[in-house]
């Protein structure tokens, strides 16, 4: 994936003059001529209200003839296209809550979006590395979002370590906003900076606007008497107040929001926050220098009606287990050992205590996997959660809850690998260990989530799935979907029907009737009463021995151990009885092309499948829930088509998982970069996978 | 009204397995006439194990249970705990299981103070593999996976108990049952997690390796029970231990018209961690074994404080339809 990583890296072009060395105050350089350098896409422009549209890259902009085609004067993002803003600073910058505060004011102005914030791996890092840079992704516009984006337009680079780490995922001619009060030899030192970047031609393929954002900051927040560490600290308020300005937001529900957020802590610090934010705002409407600073106009996008709450994946899978909860009547019990990335699972739910949920931070990740299996057999919704390592650990007393036939839900948020492997990078790589990875045969059901709201409903059908059929199931999703956000639909709890669990027989005085009627399992799902202790006259014994298929009584005969491994083989094949036909999320039932995919890639799939089509290519997309077992039509559905690409963040698991159950041909697009796809990567495996023959049938 | 129960009522009909003599039988029958005695209701005891010669004991005992995975039955027996407070748990365990491959989690529910007990049999071997020496065993123990001895010092339940925090830490006899009987009553109605030692002989892989302070016939001399508030005597009152305070240690002192008063002997006293550190560390040669009841110093159980913690006991209060709205959230009207 090499290529795809670099397609869109600026090469420095040494023969472009460097700009002038201007006096601090007026230190805004805008490189207007960069504009009309822009890679040209599309149809390469067109005249739209009387100005020149100039598609730089992934957006459009507006630019005005009365200065010459040089200066833009506000720019419209046509309804099929959509802008990345990227925020990098140093992690204790306050990035995080600057790109989180635009991404709620997207949502408030009825913009779709998708965000993703790119934490450092350590820490504390060192104030200025460029290990120490933490960004914030959102990708807006008025039409269907579906992921956070390929490559940044515009880069807010509060320091050079957040501009150099940066810099090469930028579109060309991206806009790039930066903090020129950073920009000393110091902080080059410390980020490994040989030269000014400003100087060197790295950023001649862009546009900068250069500002001094902390003198500005400093200047705003003086009359409240911060401290000037603490004054500097508003600085991000400062750019949030400019970004705002740019696309055209109210400022008032972040001043509503900072007002709670920093209601316990001294006043000034509210109101230097609040200074900076106006001064930014002012600063970029100024009329000399909105010249510089363009401004973008985002429509809303179509969206269904109805309430909305932008959402991470941890917060939505959170969630989905307090309503799995709450649709069946039990107490969820939650039992985790903190692991990157799936500790924000843990973090949420510990708020979730007045909705029936409990949390168990266990002592290490085994204990975790027990405590939840006893949670279980004591009549809660044992759930345990972690990342590939931890999961590994678990893996014998997973075998454990399948043997003693106890409903449990593990959720893995899965990460780079092997080994500790990469913490903090995305991957999907832990599907042959959902699948496989126990001793023995022992099948699981494993179903995944597609996307942050999606792990709601993933995770309601986890547990039903488990308190069915009586098995643990796994539910994988990433750390991709863990810390992405969007706008989500809230579900209306009424359309989710109760969870019920196979009702427990009668108290039993004889012994052996008893045992048969614990064991008594439902025909069609195969699982059995869920039986706790407590419940009167059903004293019984469970353990990971082989059990009599009956009795439940420990057993080493032949015969019943060859019944019992079909028997668990036949529960986990039950359940695709019970799951929807697999269905096409976009195009036609059959045709030259499908790309199939599961997991974190659905959105990247989406938009390069819709783009596709939009070319004329007959391209179908299927997405996959259900992983073990298969929908039972899906081995027919994909021989309707004549080539299947199969995108994964992995080197081809889910490729040889169908390939193995339904002896299809496949096209692997494997990507193990610990970066989720980009759009453009699929959307060149569609166009050279496309069939030519196909090409001119879709052309006549 | 039920006729009472007995301890034939808390048996299954399972067949006991152990090897004849082992002395995991005698302990069966204690439990199951202690829980008759108290006349504990089946419907509401557990029994959670390991993996291990002992841990087969779910398996005999009428009343629900749960046979685990090697070391970890304290984990589930804690996720229990959490889903039904109101359960009587009781963790079997041995000293392979509990202090080997289970060491961490034995450490961390002792710590939590479940309200479980937990039965440590000890037996200084690994019967069930066939009698590797295990964590208990003491140096030089000849067994298949150490044919010159062993090497490594053995760890002390007791200690390792007192160390991890645990409240109530309680030594028995596999076959004394009118010794080990009111200690399990004690374990049982202590309200956090209550750890007990049983001395277990393993008659095939490790036969009569307690038969120092164990074998009857000299029992009294070797034996010491100590009880809350009197004076830690033994040999029928003819000894008893003494504190040097110049080594802060234990020292065995005759008592009687040649030797120490009675009040000189030091009085037990199972709410001090010194005390229970001084009696579980005792050394082997020349001095007794203390059994009984050496400590007792209740605490907040974890599974109480757990739930207090969660607020509402953990019933549901709220409504995930008004959850979904906490935050921020807006409305779209399509147009
Ligand atoms: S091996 Fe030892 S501990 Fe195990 S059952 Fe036989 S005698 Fe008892």
């Amino acid at each position: 994936m090499g290529d795809y990583e670099n397609a869109h890296t600026p090469v420095p072009n040494p023969a472009i003059h460097h700009q002038d060395e201007r006096p601090q105050a007026k230190r805004l350089v805008f490189h207007l001529s960069r504009w009309d350098m822009s890679r040209q896409i599309s149809s390469g422009g067109a005249e739209f209200a009387g100005h020149k549209l100039v598609f730089t890259g992934g957006f459009a902009m507006l630019v005005g003839h009365n200065a010459g085609g040089r200066v833009p004067m506000g720019q419209i993002i046509p309804e099929n296209q959509s802008i990345v803003v990227r925020f990098a600073g140093d992690s204790g910058d306050g990035v995080q809550l600057l790109g989180s505060q635009f991404a709620e004011s997207t949502a408030l102005a009825g913009s779709d979006f998708s965000t993703f914030p790119d934490f450092p791996a350590e820490i504390r890092a060192p104030v200025g590395t460029t290990f120490g840079v933490s960004a914030f992704q959102i990708n807006l516009g008025a039409r269907r979002i579906s992921t956070a984006g390929d490559a940044p337009d515009v880069l807010v680079a509060l320091n050079p370590a957040a501009l150099k780490v940066n810099l090469p995922l930028l579109q060309k001619g991206a806009l790039i906003l930066v903090n020129t009060d950073a920009f000393n030899d110091r902080n080059f030192a410390k980020a490994n900076i040989a030269a000014d970047p400003r100087k060197t031609g790295e950023l001649d393929d862009f546009q900068t606007v250069e500002i001094a954002m902390s003198t500005q900051t400093l200047e705003a927040v003086k009359p409240h008497g911060l401290s000037r560490s603490d004054a500097e600290q508003c600085k991000n308020f400062w750019a949030l107040g400019a970004i705002l300005w740019m696309f055209g937001r109210s400022r008032q529900p972040i001043e509503d929001w900072a007002t709670t957020k920093f209601a316990k802590k001294p006043p000034e610090v509210l109101a230097g926050n609040l200074a900076a934010l106006n001064a930014g705002h002012a600063f970029a409407e100024t009329a000399e220098l909105s010249a510089e600073i363009p401004q973008f106009v985002i429509g809303e996008a179509p969206m269904a009606t109805g309430d909305y709450r932008s959402i991470t994946g941890a917060e939505a899978l959170s969630l989905g287990l307090a309503a799995a909860g709450e649709l069946a009547d039990r107490e969820v019990i939650f039992c985790s050992y903190p692991i990157t990335p799936a500790s924000p699972i843990l973090h949420h739910l510990s708020r979730m205590t007045d909705l029936g949920v409990a949390t168990f931070q266990a002592e290490d990740e085994i204990a975790a996997c027990c405590a939840a299996i006893g949670a279980s057999f004591g009549g809660a919704i044992g759930v345990t959660s972690s990342s590939g390592p931890g999961i590994a650990l678990k893996t014998e007393a997973i075998g454990l809850a399948m043997s003693a036939e106890l409903p449990l839900v593990i959720v893995n948020s899965q990460r780079g690998g092997p080994s500790t492997g990469l913490p903090t990078k995305t991957e999907q790589s832990d599907l042959y260990q959902a699948i496989y990875g126990r001793n023995a045969d022992s099948p699981l059901p494993v179903i995944a989530t597609a996307g942050p709201g999606d792990c709601f409903d993933a995770a309601i059908e986890a547990t039903r799935i488990a308190i069915r059929h009586m098995t643990p199931v796994f539910l994988l999703t990433d750390g991709y979907i863990a810390n992405a956000a969007g706008p989500w639909a809230l579900p209306d709890m009424q359309d989710f029907e109760p969870i019920l669990s196979n009702t427990p027989p009668a108290a039993q005085n004889d012994e052996t009737e008893r045992k048969r009627a614990i064991w008594n399992r439902d025909p069609s799902s195969l699982g059995r009463p869920w039986v706790a202790p407590g419940m009167k006259g059903l004293t019984y014994r469970i353990g990971g021995l082989e059990k009599d298929i009956e009795t439940g009584d420990i057993s080493y005969e032949a015969e019943n151990h060859q019944a019992m491994s079909e028997l668990r083989a036949r529960k986990v094949a039950a359940v695709a009885d019970f799951i929807p036909d697999q269905d096409v999320e976009q195009g036609n039932t059959k045709g030259p092309v499908v790309v199939v995919g599961w997991g974190s890639t659905h959105g990247a799939i989406w938009r390069a499948v819709h783009d596709a089509r939009e070319q004329g290519l007959d391209v179908a997309q299927i997405h996959l829930r259900y992983l073990s077992p298969l929908p039972k039509n899906l081995g027919r559905l994909l021989g309707c088509y004549d080539r299947i690409i199969m995108p994964e963040m992995n080197m081809g698991q889910c490729a040889t998982l169908l390939r193995d159950k339904l002896g299809v041909k496949l096209i692997q697009l494997n990507k193990v970069s610990g970066q989720p796809f980009k759009i453009t990567e699929i959307l060149d495996s569609i166009t050279t996978n496309y069939p030519a023959k196909a090409k001119i049938k879709a052309a006549e | 009204m039920n006729a009472p129960l007995t301890a034939k009522d808390f048996a299954t009909d399972q067949e006991v397995r152990w090897c004849p003599g082992c002395g995991d039988y005698a302990i069966l029958k204690c439990v199951q006439k202690t829980l008759a005695d108290v006349q504990a209701d089946p419907d509401q005891t557990v029994f959670v194990s390991g993996i291990g010669c002992s841990s087969r004991f779910p398996y005999y005992m009428n009343a629900y249970g749960f046979h685990t995975i090697h070391g970890r039955a304290p984990t589930f027996a804690t996720g229990l705990k959490l889903a039904n407070p109101e359960l009587d748990v009781w963790v079997v365990t041995g000293d392979g299981d509990g202090m080997s491959i289970g060491g961490n989690h034995l450490l961390h529910v002792l710590r939590r103070n479940v309200n479980l007990q937990i039965l440590l049999f000890n037996n200084e071997i690994y019967g069930l593999t066939k009698g590797q020496y295990s964590p208990t065993s003491r140096v030089g123990t000849r067994s298949p996976s150490s044919p010159g001895g062993s090497i490594d010092a053995p760890l002390s339940a007791g200690a390792f108990a007192l160390g991890a925090g645990a409240r109530f830490i309680a030594r028995g006899v596999d076959t004394d049952a009118k010794n080990l009987s009111p200690v399990l009553k004690a374990a049982r109605d202590f309200k956090g997690a209550s750890f007990v030692e049983i001395f277990q002989n393993c008659i095939v892989y490790n036969k009569d390796v307690f038969d120092d302070f164990v074998n009857k016939k000299q029992a009294k001399e070797t034996q010491l029970h100590v009880e809350h508030g009197k004076p830690l005597l033994f040999a029928n009152g003819a000894k008893g231990l003494k504190l040097n305070p110049l080594t802060l240690g234990m020292e065995v002192v005759e008592v009687g018209e040649n030797g120490a008063s009675e009040s000189e002997v030091f009085v037990h006293d199972e709410t001090s961690p010194a005390i229970a550190q001084m009696l579980l560390t005792l050394p082997k040669e020349g001095y007794p074994m203390p059994l009984g009841v050496i400590y007792r110093n209740p605490a907040p159980a974890f599974d109480e404080s757990f739930w207090a913690a969660h607020g509402n006991k953990g019933k549901r209060t709220g409504k995930v339809a008004d959850a979904l709205r906490r935050g921020s959230v807006w409305r779209k009207e399509s147009a």
